[in-house]
């Protein structure tokens, strides 16, 4: 295992994040020459859509399906290319001059990239309903981290709530695993399907389409799914029972465990800290980073590749991963030998070729994204959604402001649960757009380092310089 | 709320609030937590209200736990080890210890 310590004061090119974005660029570069570190903070590689892909307690192949196993080969590319990886590593800070703060097993580290590629992926969007919060709701993403890391699988009383591709993976990995699950609620609006329909024929071109409805049949056929537009989590210590309406009324089934999912979106924590410019995207509904054609952002050096660009799955993260990697070679040795961009650029357009389909059909509703009344909408701060509106009522412009009142983002997710909720909340609140309304600033640690990790900091000129700014 | 899946890592032993947990290798702490049927890891410090892991990858911070004696580390991020000492969190008090 690679320490703190082990690390030399540069490199050439840092990758932060071990997904297929990542792992790919991390690849490439370091085989045409470029000393590359990959750093990422959980125990193996992977990334999310190859969860413990070295590691896996899931040997039943078909349990989590070929695509998954697709990761293997990434894997054993990158440890073959000869750049240093290191897991259980988190990246705290990145600024302009690309140094990069870096934690691993308690002791801090601050190191000098040529070039930084950004892979840290997506997180799954907020989900604010009533009642989120108890014990006993947690993701769609959890349960499947779970079942890929350690072959954990639900049992008992589970309902699954929410839209998207991830949440019928999920149920149709859990089924194959011999879990249960009692019914899916789904809350896709119907009234999606008219902006979707026009990008249909893309998406019957593209690879996801036979998957998808292969996915959906396989679910449907064991588990009922209610359409609605309403959803509770009752409980006073830990949640007992889903409440959920639609057009038809309103029913409640008791629960031990209820999963949500309502599509994923860029992380963009890291890269809004080193000051890269993100922009409002109103079909993904989140805030995506301005990038060139190579995935380079608005600071130089520094480019974001991967579902951190913009949602387009795990296919096209690896390889928007070596668009942005042969740029970095290009620029750190003009004379490297790199892999012809062409082909890979057609290669990705044809992977985000179905993807509009995907973001209209699956577009959240106002409701599950703007809460109303007691629905807490920062978790780690307990701010209810009333509460954020009242104040963007009385004149709070933006989620910055919105800090100072309620201390709503200040918590430790660092706004990674409630951001994009602020935003909307204000936006509709002062009927402006999100992109008027703006994001949280955020600055480094993007995660919380302790003391003691940061008295361990040896100090150097490049060091010194990272911590007083 | 979890069952293991036959195929799982070699046995190992953690406590949690003092008791014995047994947990296997590859299980990061909130893994553990939540096979063993544990409720809640932490109380929130605004209302004292339970929580447990909501995302189990690093974004919510609703994990957070006091690993061998730190407080406020991710469970969800960190492996466990033979021994370990896990405390669950009540509300401000511990936090930042
Ligand atoms: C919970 C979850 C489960 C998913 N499962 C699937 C699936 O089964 N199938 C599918 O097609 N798509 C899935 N997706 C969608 C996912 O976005 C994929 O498209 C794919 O994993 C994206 O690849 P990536 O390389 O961009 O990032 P990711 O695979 O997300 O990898 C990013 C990596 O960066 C690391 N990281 C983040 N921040 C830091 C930091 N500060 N320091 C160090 N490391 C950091 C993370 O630990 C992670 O390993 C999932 C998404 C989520 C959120
Ligand atoms: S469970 Fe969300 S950060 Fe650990």
């Amino acid at each position: 295992m690679t320490a703190a310590a082990d690390l030399a004061s540069s490199y050439e090119l840092v990758v932060i994040g071990g997904g297929p974005a990542g792992l790919a660029a991390a690849s490439l570069a370091a085989r045409a020459g470029v000393s590359t570190a990959l750093f990422d903070e959980n125990p193996g590689v992977g990334g999310q859509i190859y969860r413990a892909i070295t590691s896996t307690p899931v040997k039943d192949r078909a349990v989590l399906g070929e695509d998954y196993w697709d990761g293997a080969a990434l894997a054993d590319e990158a440890k073959a290319s000869g750049a240093l990886i290191v897991n259980g590593a988190t990246v705290w800070s990145l600024d302009r001059q690309r140094l990069v703060g870096v934690s691993i097993g308690g002791k801090a580290r601050v190191i000098e990239a040529g070039r930084v590629i950004i892979a840290t992926g997506s997180q799954e969007r907020p989900f604010p309903i009533p009642g989120w919060t108890l014990p006993g709701v947690m993701t769609v993403g959890a349960a499947q981290t779970v079942l890929k890391a350690q072959g954990l699988v639900v049992c008992e009383r589970t309902v699954l709530a929410g839209s998207g591709p991830l949440l019928w993976l999920l149920a149709a990995q859990t089924l194959r695993a011999g879990g249960k699950i009692d019914a899916i609620l789904d809350t896709t609006p119907r009234r999606n399907w008219l902006q979707a329909a026009v990008h249909l024929p893309d998406f019957a071109l593209s690879p996801y389409f036979a998957k998808g409805l292969a996915l959906l049949r396989e679910v449907r056929a064991r588990v009922p799914v209610h359409r609605v537009d309403r959803i509770e989590a009752v409980g006073a210590d830990r949640v007992r029972e889903v409440v959920f309406s639609s057009a038809g009324g309103t029913r409640r089934l008791p629960v031990d465990l209820l999963l949500l999912h309502q599509g994923v979106v860029p992380n963009v924590n890291l890269a809004n800290a080193a000051g890269v410019t993100h922009v409002w995207n109103d079909r993904q509904l989140c805030f995506v980073p301005v990038l060139d054609a190579d995935f380079g952002s608005s600071v130089p050096g520094i480019a974001v590749a991967g579902d951190g660009a913009g949602i387009a799955g795990g296919t096209a993260a690896a390889e928007r991963g070596r668009i942005a990697a042969i740029a970095a070679v290009r620029a750190l040795k003009p004379d490297a030998v790199v892999p012809d961009t062409q082909a890979i650029r057609q290669r990705l357009q044809r992977e985000e070729m179905g993807r509009a389909f995907l973001d209209w059909l699956n577009r959240p509703a106002d409701g599950f994204r703007m809460p109303e009344g007691e629905t807490i909408a920062c978790r780690c701060e307990e701010v209810t959604a009333q509460q954020v509106r009242e104040t963007a009522r009385m004149g709070c412009e933006g989620p910055n402001q919105m800090k100072a009142f309620l201390r709503c983002g200040m918590g430790p997710c660092q706004g990674r649960l409630c951001g994009l909720t602020v935003t909307e909340l204000i936006a509709e609140e002062r009927k402006a757009t999100p992109d008027e309304v703006g994001y949280y600033r955020l600055r480094p640690p993007v995660k919380p380092i302790t003391l003691a990790e940061l008295a361990s900091l040896p100090i150097s000129e490049a060091e010194r310089k990272a911590v007083e700014r | 709320m979890f069952k293991r899946l036959a195929e799982k890592g070699p046995a190992i032993a953690i406590t949690v609030d003092g008791k014995t947990v047994n947990a296997h290798a590859g299980d990061t702490v909130a893994a553990a937590l939540l096979a063993a049927g544990i409720d809640h890891c932490r109380t929130t410090p605004v209302t004292g209200a339970p929580r447990a892991p909501y995302c189990l990858m690093g974004v919510c911070f609703d994990c957070l736990v006091t690993v061998d004696g730190v407080g406020s580390r991710q469970g969800c991020l960190i492996p466990v080890r033979e021994g370990m000492k896990v405390e669950t969190q009540l509300g401000r008090r511990e936090a930042g210890r």
